[in-house]
């Protein structure tokens, strides 16, 4: 069977798409790890229209809501391993399946950026942590590290201050790039240690983490410690698109039209070139993607 | 047929609140441990897991780390 559209990712911009795209009697498909995205490990939310606050879980339990509201087909627990356009369609292989479609839109977001060093993959879930807000409790009266020095790192490092024994900042610039108002607050921590200009060599241990390796401008030191928190910013979900025109910092490249440079490919959301990585900003852009694949299919099967 | 489940859990986590939910949702009665204010049931957990990652869901001595549903749902038959 070949669908109309086929949506990779459930974040706002895949939601919002499968919404639109559901309203225009599209036959669709959905494809997703999980559904609600980064926007399910967003602590407070006060800047969703409609919305005074709310959390990333509830808002993503009111997304899950509005799409059941239609008969989509969602696929959550695969894996896309490809898209490829082949003639006029649109060819996509998951880890269970291979599905066609007319167009595809390729909202698959970000995820966390690994340090890519020994120990790492290791000590995952041992030591090592990509959410604060998760996992932060279990190093109550223990020593941590945090990596990265934005406003997430910050705000990890605020956070653990207040429950850890001993926080270190590793810090791979020469000074922080978060908000004036978190690094006061970092600064003024008195159990809070900062290196600067200095990046993770190693993470080591037994059957979890025992120090970190780290290189200063001092020279290499082991810092000894329970918990490593790595807040090094977010890196695009695109490894499986590889014919489609990305920018440098690997993020699939868009026009005004959510349009990739391949024709039936659109992409919408924090994979894409588009500033301002924002909720709602995934969501009209998700709009957008569904509306333009519309008008790409019914002129695809005028033709025909 | 009773059984004995525990969550391990905080409350800020996005997955340990949708596990909580699921098993709401499907009327399985389980014990749940804070661990951000139980350090010896935390203690416990690790051991038993072998990891610091939040949920882990024991079911008749069985531990499932994270909320896989699919593991879960085949567990208890739902």
């Amino acid at each position: 069977m070949v669908y109309d559209l086929i949506i990779i990712g459930a974040g706002p911009a895949g939601i919002t798409a499968a919404i639109y795209a559901a309203r225009k009697k599209m036959n669709l498909l959905v494809l997703s790890k999980d559904i609600g995205g980064q926007t399910l490990w967003t602590g407070d939310i006060e800047n969703y229209t409609g919305y005074q606050i709310v959390t990333g879980v509830e808002l993503t339990e009111k997304f899950r809501e509005h799409i059941d509201t239609y008969k989509i087909s969602v696929n959550e627990n695969e894996n896309v391993l490809s898209v490829e356009k082949l003639k006029d369609s649109v060819i996509v292989k998951t880890d269970k399946e291979q599905y066609s479609a007319m167009a595809a839109i390729v909202a698959s977001g970000k995820t966390p950026k690994e340090l890519d060093v020994p120990g790492e993959k290791e000590y995952k879930n041992k030591g090592v942590a990509y959410c604060a807000t998760c996992d932060g409790p279990l190093f109550a009266k223990k020593r941590v590290a945090v990596i990265g020095g934005g406003n997430s790192a910050l705000d990890a490092a605020i956070s653990l201050s207040k429950i850890a024994t001993e926080v270190h900042i590793i810090n791979i610039s020469d000074g922080f790039t978060g908000d004036v108002i978190m690094q006061e607050a970092v600064k003024g921590a008195k159990n809070v240690t900062i290196y600067n200009e200095s990046r993770v060599k190693s993470i080591k241990g037994d059957k979890f983490v025992k120090s970190v390796e780290i290189e200063t401008p001092q020279g290499v030191k082991d810092i000894v410690l329970d918990g490593v928190f790595v807040e090094i910013g977010l890196v695009s979900n695109a490894d499986f698109i590889k014919s489609v025109k990305k920018n440098s910092l690997g993020e699939i490249e868009v026009n005004c039209a959510c349009q990739t440079d391949i024709a039936g490919i659109f992409a919408a959301g924090d994979v894409t070139s588009v500033p301002e990585k924002q909720i709602i900003v995934a969501a009209g852009e998700g709009a957008k993607a569904a509306l333009s694949a519309f008008r790409y299919i019914i002129g695809a099967k005028d033709k025909v | 047929m009773d059984r004995k489940i525990t969550v391990y859990s905080t409350a800020t986590c996005p997955h340990c609140i949708r596990l909580k939910e699921f098993l709401k949702n499907n009327n399985v009665v389980f014990e749940n441990i804070d661990v951000s204010s139980d350090p010896v049931r935390t203690d416990e957990m690790v051991k038993k897991s072998g990891q610091m990652g939040v949920p882990v869901i024991e079911i008749d001595g069985e531990i499932i780390v994270g909320f896989d549903r699919d593991a879960i749902s085949q567990k208890l038959g739902i």
